[in-house]
């Protein structure tokens, strides 16, 4: 169910601009962060060193937009004290651009670290197969991306759920490490590289589902952070 | 599925023909004041229909709503203001600690002695800082002598937070007060005569920031010793000074709840609108 109409309506046109500009600066904070994280995928799968490279240059572009929204989250707050819906949707916003940046990070992580294994003339593929993770998180990501620009609360507790795989798919990824490493000690230092590729994709999976939880705050008013599956799933 | 969901589908026809009953904690199990199934009727104009709403011990309860939504008709109908108003008629159930306020035996000038009332606009009496507040001690007899007198006096302007400020001209006119101490000043009466409830009704629309917050401050004080119920225009206002908020809406009572529910996640679309100042 979508509840996207609901961000305007006031009796101040103003007011009704302010939040659908801001909202707006949020989707498009979110669109760079998805396709950092995206070409952080691509350039580890395809041991492009030029697109890692990219990836690590443009992750200002992110924090920059954070400081930016931020600023003007708290200009609202302070002129237009907002309350009830409104004021759901600034404190959700608030939330999800940190948790934007930290992907953002991650993002520059996956590049780090792919320019790292190519200077030792090592590709993942040679470990582990990162791309069902890395698929998973990527639609995870894109999923909660779309549950906060319709504020749709039903898709996103469906996307909180998902998050379990992206765990289960993670610890595979680390067994198959740890027995890389055990085997060859010589592998060691790179195939920590690739687990800490592993482990970012993973934190990605879970920024996106923190996301998610600020979409069911926001439209219903509830908070389901540490709450379990089992809870989220009774609402 | 959820409240948004709810109110979505309700608000393209806001109206109030969907209105059924008020959504939230309106009845309480121990309650100081308690009314039921209230209408009041200006003539042949009905202001309130059918509210049911119970105040607690010690509570500052909010009513909020756009103008003309009868909250102050609602207000003025706990102390029997509104009998003072022709044509006015008020019918329901209204308890104070059980007693039935509108009985026949019930004497309404002992009735507003047990529930005081400040106005939005200050009116202190045309008399000295002093006899404002001695005033109504005097007329119910209240002080035994000039001590006693003097004892309420300073007592009720102390808890008022006025006293440090008049205590050297208590024989100066109330009405030579800047437009925040008048209004405590109107409290300090008030509470001279040692009221159980307090109504107030925009009791700072008319100061500026700073004689607000000391009124503001000065509310969550009497709340130790006094229930308090206000009607306030400013709505942050209400998220500062009170523990729950009634919303009116055209003579109806909307929805009642803890303020910081009403003020996060307020459950009747009509309630969504207007703390957010969008189109009802």
């Amino acid at each position: 169910m979508s509840h996207e109409s609901h961000v305007t309506g006031h009796i101040s046109r103003r007011f009704d601009h302010e939040l659908e500009d801001i909202r707006n600066q949020v989707m498009r904070m979110g669109g760079l962060v998805e396709s950092q994280v995206n070409n952080g995928l691509r350039g580890l799968l395809e041991a492009d060193s030029q697109i890692a490279r990219q990836v690590v240059q443009d992750d200002h572009k992110v924090n920059r937009m954070e400081v930016d929204i931020d600023e003007r989250c708290v200009e609202i707050l302070a002129r237009r004290q907002p309350a009830a819906s409104d004021l759901r949707l600034i404190v959700a916003i608030i939330k999800t651009i940190t948790d934007l940046e930290r992907i953002g990070d991650q993002a520059e992580k996956l590049g780090r670290n792919q320019l790292e294994l190519i200077d030792d003339g090592e590709t993942s593929s040679n470990y582990v197969r990162l791309e069902h993770i890395g698929e998973l998180v990527s639609k995870n990501l894109h999923r909660a991306l779309d549950a906060f620009a319709r504020m749709d609360d039903a898709d996103a507790l469906k996307t909180i759920a998902m998050d379990e795989k992206v765990n289960e798919e993670f610890e595979a990824l680390m067994r198959q490490l740890i027995t890389h490493m055990m085997e060859d000690p010589r592998t060691i230092r790179n195939a920590l590289r690739v687990s800490w590729c592993a482990r970012a994709l993973e934190r990605i999976g879970d920024h996106a589902k923190n996301i998610c939880e600020y979409v069911v705050f926001l439209v219903q008013g509830k908070d389901v952070r540490h709450i379990g599956l089992k809870g989220q799933g009774e609402l | 599925m959820n409240q948004v969901a709810k109110m979505n589908s309700n608000s393209s026809s806001a109206g109030l023909e969907e209105f059924e009953h008020t959504i939230g904690e309106n009845l309480l199990e121990k309650a100081k004041f308690s009314t039921r199934n209230v209408d009041v009727f200006y003539a042949d104009k009905q202001a309130i229909f059918d509210a049911s709403l119970d105040i607690a011990s010690n509570e500052v309860i909010a009513l909020i709503g756009p103008s003309g939504c009868g909250k102050s008709t609602y207000l003025r109908s706990l102390n029997r203001m509104n009998d003072t108003i022709r044509d006015c008629r008020v019918s329901g159930e209204l308890r104070l600690d059980g007693e039935d306020i509108y009985a026949p035996e019930m004497d309404p000038v002992l009735l507003r002695s047990r529930v005081g009332m400040v106005f939005q606009k200050p009116n202190p009496f045309p008399k000295s800082i002093y006899d404002n507040v001695a005033y109504g001690p005097r007329i119910h007899g209240l002080a035994r002598n000039n001590a006693e007198l003097d004892e309420i006096v300073v007592t009720s302007l102390e808890r008022a937070g006025l006293f440090g400020e008049v205590k050297d001209r208590l024989n100066n006119s109330g009405t030579s007060l800047s437009g925040g101490q008048q209004q405590r000043l109107c409290i300090a009466r008030t509470i001279a005569v040692s009221p159980e409830v307090i109504l107030m009704d925009e009791p700072a629309s008319a100061l500026d920031p700073i004689a607000t917050a000391i009124i503001e401050e000065l509310i969550d004080e009497l709340r130790a010793n006094y229930t308090i119920a206000i009607v306030t225009h400013s709505m942050q206002q209400a998220a500062r000074v009170t523990q729950r908020t009634a919303y009116f809406h055209l003579g109806k009572l909307i929805e009642v709840g803890d303020t910081k529910r009403i003020f996060t996640n307020p459950r009747h679309i009509m309630t969504e609108n207007y703390i957010t100042g969008k189109f009802g």
